[in-house]
């Protein structure tokens, strides 16, 4: 199976490589475009909160991916950016200036509403802000800690931020969460965006979202400051004695990858009008960690791709194979057990093929130090190894 | 195997001449635990020593669940994160094995004590096969692994186990209350000794004493020691380091399973997704002992019983799980090497 994985990849490799990146780049933008207008609703929602996922995924690849820190606790981030959206765009603090509410450039439903009403785009701004000061400081204690400990360390920090909103009602509304929350628009005064009735425009803001986090992630990855992360994956101590500020460079790394949770988890929190604490359990940490490592730590493009599938398998490929434990005798839905099939993807995933499907060329020479040569000789023929000697 | 240094520990190597102050930074977690105690029971003496009585009585289990984590983790580095559900299994076989015999409080004595020693068996008995299974599933393909990839197909066990028992037991399912255990037995300086708290210290003192002569005194145990302090040593000494390996799982497993059992007996509900926080409770209680470290472990759990006895009237039950992260996030970032303070193994 692994070597089948290797051919295709290195034919992928090869079909990439035989017409220009920004020729990719605008056919997949094309495709992006006129997609609303070729698939159905329920797929068009689905694909919404595919985008939504992607940016997750891509924030915590910069954590993981990147800067090689195991986070189990990426949803805390989730929770943070909706309940900013929560407290920034509905009805919840309905008493703030005596009941009149405060409003800033906001659209034509919500301008006569009680409670806090902000213009969506800062809205986003801030719940990014916002977490990304929490993902610093969440960052910050956990600096000293490497492998299982940060783990599990992250992974209470997970556990530990939605039960403190849950617990405090007044900022969270408990259980039963803040519903509605105000629609997408982005001039002062229009008409917010019809959505469920209207998935399109919202696709298209989730789509320019992406595409904003995805620049982004590419600059990220070629700066100084991702080449530092990826130098302290690798070694720390090396990096810190080539110069590297570790404590800086971490908590960069927290702080954005959080702010990417955070900016994602607005969007969520608006899309899905609600933000309740059932929707920030451990399970949905794992779940963005799957897509992660099944689409490739590191591989940017891997990452994206890791998300749309998984996050399709979870809404469509199970509901269709719920009749298949019937066929067979058994009485259970395969929905029902969804967790249950990503874990043993991740099993899998991990005893086969550990650097994902599709794998950044470091990861790949890091896992599999044997079949190293091969590798290295479909590299170069994918001109990934940098020449050193000049060229006559 | 490498074996990989352990996270840096917090407080310096101790200098002669050290003031008052840094004795107190050395031991904050030490000074805060005690602190909060005599304030409690200088507060209301009767309460505490209630929840002092009834966090014991708890911790028995975690401390039960937490030694597998310890030696699991004494072996090779590894945190075992399926421990959690392999509990929770135990748990489920044992009300099951009452459910075939369909025992209740008002059976006859023969048929509560008959079948709760065999709920214990066949729990201890699945629960110790299936720990050795996920070893083999999930752990060895991946020995000389990078770090993270073995805790992320432990993640991956763990949730598919949760998913077993999601289809094993789709909703809470209630259990008999075989011991009626809110029984008094007797009552010292007002505290009322309930028969649920000496059953939980029947059954776990044997196992834990049973433990200890196994690792301390047996030619295995020895084996396992020699493996916790050296892997390649001892495979040159002739050690069969993999069978040494299972044989540590199968010791959590069984302690876990025990441990199920009892949770079972106690909580009159058990759920599929109990494992997950008991697991994190009791990992909380292991690195609290110092990982590794066996009494310490059992010790942890206790420590950790008490805390939550103390969370859920002083806080509300609503806080207590935030109170025992926060003080397993405490722990791992100023005091990874554990409240006793012994490193386990040269790093």
């Amino acid at each position: 199976m692994t070597a089948v994985l290797g051919n295709v990849g290195s034919t992928l490799r090869t079909v990439r490589s035989a017409v220009p990146d920004w020729v990719w780049a605008l056919v997949f933008l094309a495709l992006a475009i006129a997609y609303p207008a070729m698939v159905s609703s329920d797929l068009l929602d689905a694909s919404i909160n595919s985008l939504a996922y992607i940016i997750m995924a891509l924030g915590l690849n910069i954590v993981v991916g990147f800067a090689g820190l195991l986070d189990l606790g990426y949803v805390a981030f989730f929770a943070i950016g909706a309940y900013v959206m929560g407290w920034l765009g509905s009805l919840h603090f309905a008493e703030v200036n005596g009941g009149e509410g405060i409003h800033v450039l906001t659209n034509k439903v919500a301008e006569n509403l009680p409670g806090i009403h902000l213009n969506f785009v800062i809205i986003l701004i801030a719940a990014a802000a916002f977490t990304a000061l929490w993902g610093a400081l969440l960052g910050a204690p956990t600096l000293r800690l490497r492998g299982d400990y940060l783990a599990i360390v992250t992974l209470a920090f997970g556990e530990i931020v939605p039960r403190i909103f849950e617990n405090f009602e007044g900022i969270s509304n408990g259980r039963q969460g803040i519903t509605p929350v105000d629609k997408i628009s982005f001039l002062p005064g229009q008409t917010p965006l019809a959505y469920p009735l209207e998935l399109e425009p919202v696709y298209y803001v989730a789509l320019v979202m992406v595409l904003l986090v995805l620049f982004v992630n590419r600059r990220l990855r070629d700066s100084r400051l991702g080449r530092a992360w990826i130098a302290v994956r690798e070694d720390e101590v090396a990096a810190s004695a080539m110069g590297i500020n570790l404590v800086r460079t971490k908590l960069w790394a927290y702080a954005i990858g959080a702010a990417l949770g955070g900016f994602s988890g607005a969007f969520l929190a608006t899309y899905k009008n609600t933000v309740n604490v059932d929707q920030f359990e451990f399970g949905f940490s794992v779940f963005i960690l799957c897509m992660v490592i099944i689409g490739g730590m590191g591989n940017i493009w891997g990452v994206v791709i890791g998300a749309v599938a998984l996050s399709m398998v979870d809404r469509f490929l199970l509901k269709e194979l719920n009749g298949i434990p019937e066929s067979i005798g058994l009485d259970f839905d395969v929905t029902s057990v969804n967790f249950g099939i990503f874990g043993f993807f991740l099993v899998i995933m991990m005893v086969l093929r550990p650097e994902g499907f599709l794998p950044s060329g470091r990861r790949r020479l890091e896992l599999h130090e044997e079949a190293v040569a091969d590798d290295v000789a479909s590299a170069v023929a994918a001109e990934e190894v940098i020449e050193v000697r000049p060229k006559a | 195997m490498e074996a990989a240094s352990l996270p840096e520990t917090g407080p310096a190597s101790r200098t002669p001449g050290r003031s008052a102050g840094d004795f107190v930074l050395d031991n904050i977690l030490w000074v805060i635990l005690g602190g909060a105690l005599v304030f409690f029971l200088a507060t209301d003496f009767t309460q505490t020593l209630v929840d002092i009585k009834t966090g014991l009585s708890n911790g028995t289990i975690w401390a039960l669940i937490a030694l597998g984590y310890t030696l699991v983790y004494g072996i090779i580095e590894l945190i075992n994160f399926a421990h959690g559900e392999v509990f929770m299994i135990g748990s489920f076989v044992a009300v099951s094995v009452w459910q075939t015999f369909e025992v209740s409080a008002a059976s006859s004595l023969l048929v509560i004590v008959g079948s709760m020693a065999v709920g214990l068996g066949a729990a201890m008995l699945v629960s110790g096969s299936l720990n050795v299974m996920i070893e083999r599933v999930a752990y060895r393909p991946l020995r000389g692994a990078p770090k993270l990839a073995p805790l992320i197909t432990a993640i991956g066990m763990s949730f598919i186990l949760q998913n077993v028992g999601l289809l094993w037991r789709g909703t809470p399912d209630s259990t008999p209350d075989l011991i009626r255990s809110q029984k008094e037995v007797f009552t010292l300086l007002d505290v009322t000794i309930v028969r649920s708290d000496i059953f939980a210290v029947a059954v776990t003192v044997p196992l834990l004493v049973a433990l200890l002569w196994f690792v301390g005194s047996t030619r295995y145990g020895k084996a396992m020691r020699a493996t916790a302090q050296d892997p390649d040593a001892a495979r040159l000494m002739g050690i069969d380091v993999d069978r040494t390996i299972g044989l540590t799982f199968l010791l959590g497993g069984l302690l876990a399973g025990a441990a199920g059992m009892i949770y079972a007996l106690y909580n009159g509900t058990i759920q599929f997704n109990q494992g997950f926080t008991a697991g994190l409770i009791a990992f909380t209680a292991a690195v609290m002992g110092g990982i590794g470290n066996l009494k310490g472990a059992v010790a942890g759990g206790l420590i950790i019983g008490v805390i939550q006895a103390l969370g859920d009237t002083h806080a509300g039950g609503r806080w207590t799980p935030v109170i025992v992260f926060g003080v397993l996030i405490l722990i791992m970032v100023f005091r990874p090497q554990g409240l006793f303070g012994e490193e386990t193994r040269e790093g």
